[in-house]
């Protein structure tokens, strides 16, 4: 088992002709994923990879039963992108509609992203990122630009804020033994749709998952949240990781979202947070597989 | 991105929020002329981009021409917190009843954009919200259904209850600031702010509510969209974390490091810092060469990692997926070949074409390790 992302999962590359979801298409089908479409607005018609190109999400929908868009648009037109994605909805009753939005995409403005945040309330349309690396369910599919080799298929959930640690930390996982149920990148990014707690409450229900990797770092205070709900939800064990100890405040630290301000959102409080509802903090990646080794065994 | 007080004035005071009459200049000369055409007393004020500048002693008020030579000669002399004053504003001064607080912020936690006010105005407010919350109120307002009559009451009539300001009719006052936020609200969404405050806004011993600061915050996400990109002042920033701004690479330096870092990827820079230190060392900076891998860049972060005269020893750690080890590795070598290099470097390529890069960097003679923990302690041992 899983979560978000499964042999059901048939993708809609939004952004399909640019460079990045070009490459990036051909990587996923590579590693196994059933992308059925793409779309470009005025491109209709084309084929990338074999993949044949819409002008519309809607009409992608209609022909391809597509229920998994990743968005690789450039930040100017992304906005655009999701707001199409969300509003595709479910034509003609058909049951297939977009259910999940990835997006990839770096450099969305906060302001259209709160207004994305709330507008998603009124759906059940979920949305990952902006700024997220993607998602990856070992041997069965990957949707975005996590590297697929690194993984192994296992039953440990990966919970992140970045990207290439990410990478570091399933390695880690890897090279110990320790397979994954499924790898999440939630997005770099100060507003960002799905949360800790959205992730660790699908996991808490999977039944293919045994324990969680979460990897938080300074900004905001997602983290601490995360804490009061394992505290007060989670069964199953925790383990996390924080970056960012050694982080001036006031600073951004490449990730729009990785800023200590105002005394906020410093790797302190994050660490406390955690320790204080008993989930262990790792003091390094390399750390993780032994800490959820002796915390799966207990 | 910040932008002046002067600047965040002009944007307010197109929006019909009140502000004091007021003039920048770039000589003491040029203020002295301001201050006669205003009138005396002028209060002069440093254009810096810091907070704390009053207690710095860039804010003055003068009550003669002479004296207004004489303030704006020292002010333009002055630094604040490492900042050169090269713009000062005069404007009227104010008679001053009350000073109040209102701000609008992004909350990152409830999603929703975070209208504040508080009668305790004047003082940092971080500092108000730590010692005294109960001092502040504070609506949380969906971007999707904005700013409503009801959250402005809530956020005024607290203002004006308790007997501070018994100068006119409270009323009248509650609903000009009313007035004030709703159109502080505006400017916010509308100029993409990731911060818009008012701090003072002054109840007047006329009776009358002025902006007598403009504080505003620019969303960097947003400066595609906005000729507010042109309000960037860049003598403010730093000058190498500009020029690596400019070659795609997001940079921050830390004092007294010794240990030179270049990483792909935000979360695994800051890690590969905290390991450095979590194993006795200092690191030196923080460098994120991003996702994809040209080799330039490469060479641009070696370039950067070289302006700092603490390094010692420098630390490459690459975790290839998208990124390339072998782009990595030509670039590497191309830094080796081009510039004089006096620090060890220490090399962990991981990943995507690792062994390709493992070929091109095989004649050089640089530290190679095959994990992040020894290549931090190896970083750490050579920069000793």
């Amino acid at each position: 088992m899983s979560i978000l992302v499964d042999k059901k999962t048939k993708v809609c590359v939004q952004g399909i002709t640019g460079r990045d979801g070009a490459f990036h298409t051909k990587e996923m089908i590579d590693y196994g994923t059933n992308v059925v479409a793409g779309v470009t607005p005025g491109k209709g018609g084309q084929n990338v990879n074999n993949i044949p190109v819409f002008n519309t999400v809607m009409e992608a929908v209609k022909e391809t039963d597509a229920n998994t868009s990743v968005v690789y648009v450039p930040a100017r037109f992304a906005t655009d992108a999701i707001y199409e994605a969300i509003d595709v909805g479910d034509p003609e009753g058909s049951g297939t509609k977009i259910k999940l939005i990835v997006v990839v995409t770096e450099g969305i403005p906060t302001l259209e992203m709160l207004k994305i945040y709330n507008y998603l309330k009124c759906t059940n349309t979920r949305l990952i990122g902006p700024n997220s690396p993607g998602i990856v369910t070992p041997d069965v599919a990957k949707v975005g630009i996590i590297p697929g080799w690194i993984h192994m298929p296992g039953r440990i959930g990966v919970i992140s804020r970045s990207g290439t640690l990410t990478y570091e930390v399933v390695d880690q996982l890897t090279r110990a033994g320790l397979g994954q149920s499924t790898c999440i990148g939630m997005g770099g990014d100060p507003i960002v749709g799905m949360s800790f707690i959205d992730l660790l409450s699908l996991f808490e229900a999977d039944t293919g998952t045994d324990a969680v990797v979460l990897v938080g770092e300074i900004g905001g205070t997602d983290e601490e949240d995360a804490a009061l709900f394992i505290k007060e939800q989670m069964s199953k064990p925790v383990v996390a990781f924080i970056a960012g100890r050694t982080a001036p405040p006031d600073k951004r630290m490449g990730h729009a979202g990785a800023i200590i301000s105002g005394g906020m959102g410093t790797a302190e409080s994050k660490v406390k947070a955690f320790e204080s509802v008993g989930v262990p903090v790792a003091t390094s990646p390399m750390e993780i597989p032994e800490l959820v080794k002796s915390h799966i065994n207990q | 991105m910040k932008i002046h007080e002067y600047q965040a004035r002009e944007i307010f005071s197109s929006y019909g929020i009140p502000v004091p009459e007021a003039k920048i200049c770039t000589t003491p000369q040029k203020a002295k002329e301001i201050s006669n055409l205003i009138g005396y007393p002028v209060v002069i004020k440093a254009q810096v981009q810091v907070g704390g500048r009053g207690k710095a002693g860039g804010i003055k008020i003068a009550k003669s021409p002479d004296e207004a030579m004489k303030i704006a000669n020292d002010i333009f002399s002055m630094r604040i917190k490492d900042f050169p004053v090269e713009i000062i504003m005069v404007t009227e001064a104010i008679n001053i009843k009350t000073e109040l607080y209102v701000g609008v912020i992004i909350d990152r936690s409830s999603k929703r954009i975070a209208v504040m006010t508080s009668a305790a105005g004047g003082i940092e407010i971080e500092e108000v919200a730590q010692k005294t919350p109960e001092k502040i109120n504070k609506i949380m307002i969906d971007p999707l259904s904005g700013i409503r009559s009801y959250h402005l009451h809530k956020l005024t009539t607290p203002l004006f209850t308790d007997n501070r300001t018994p100068i006119t009719d409270n009323r009248k006052l509650c609903s000009e600031c009313d007035n004030i936020i709703n159109k502080l609200y505006h400017a916010f969404i509308e100029n993409d702010c990731s911060l818009a405050e008012i701090n003072p806004l002054v109840v007047t011993d006329k009776g009358k509510l002025l902006a007598c600061d403009s504080k505003i915050n620019i969303d960097d996400n947003a400066l595609f969209r906005k000729e507010l990109a042109g309000l960037r002042d860049t003598k403010a920033d730093d000058p190498i974390e500009k020029e690596a701004r400019e070659s795609g690479l997001s940079y921050v330096s830390l004092k007294n490091g010794d240990v030179g870092c270049i990483v792909n990827g935000a979360g695994l820079a800051m890690t590969t810092m905290d390991l450095i230190k979590l194993y006795g060392g200092e690191p030196a900076n923080f460098l994120d060469v991003g996702g994809s891998s040209s080799p330039d860049k490469v060479v641009s972060a070696m370039k950067i990692i070289l302006t700092n005269k603490n390094v010692k020893s420098i630390l490459i750690n690459i975790f290839g997926g998208i990124t390339r080890c072998d782009d990595i590795a030509v670039g590497l070598l191309e830094s080796i070949r081009t510039m004089e290099i006096p620090h060890p470097i220490v090399v962990r390529l991981s990943g995507t074409n690792q062994e390709k890069a493992k070929e091109i960097l095989a004649k050089t003679e640089l530290h190679f390790v095959s994990s992040f923990t020894e290549g931090v302690k190896k970083a750490i041992e050579l920069a000793k």
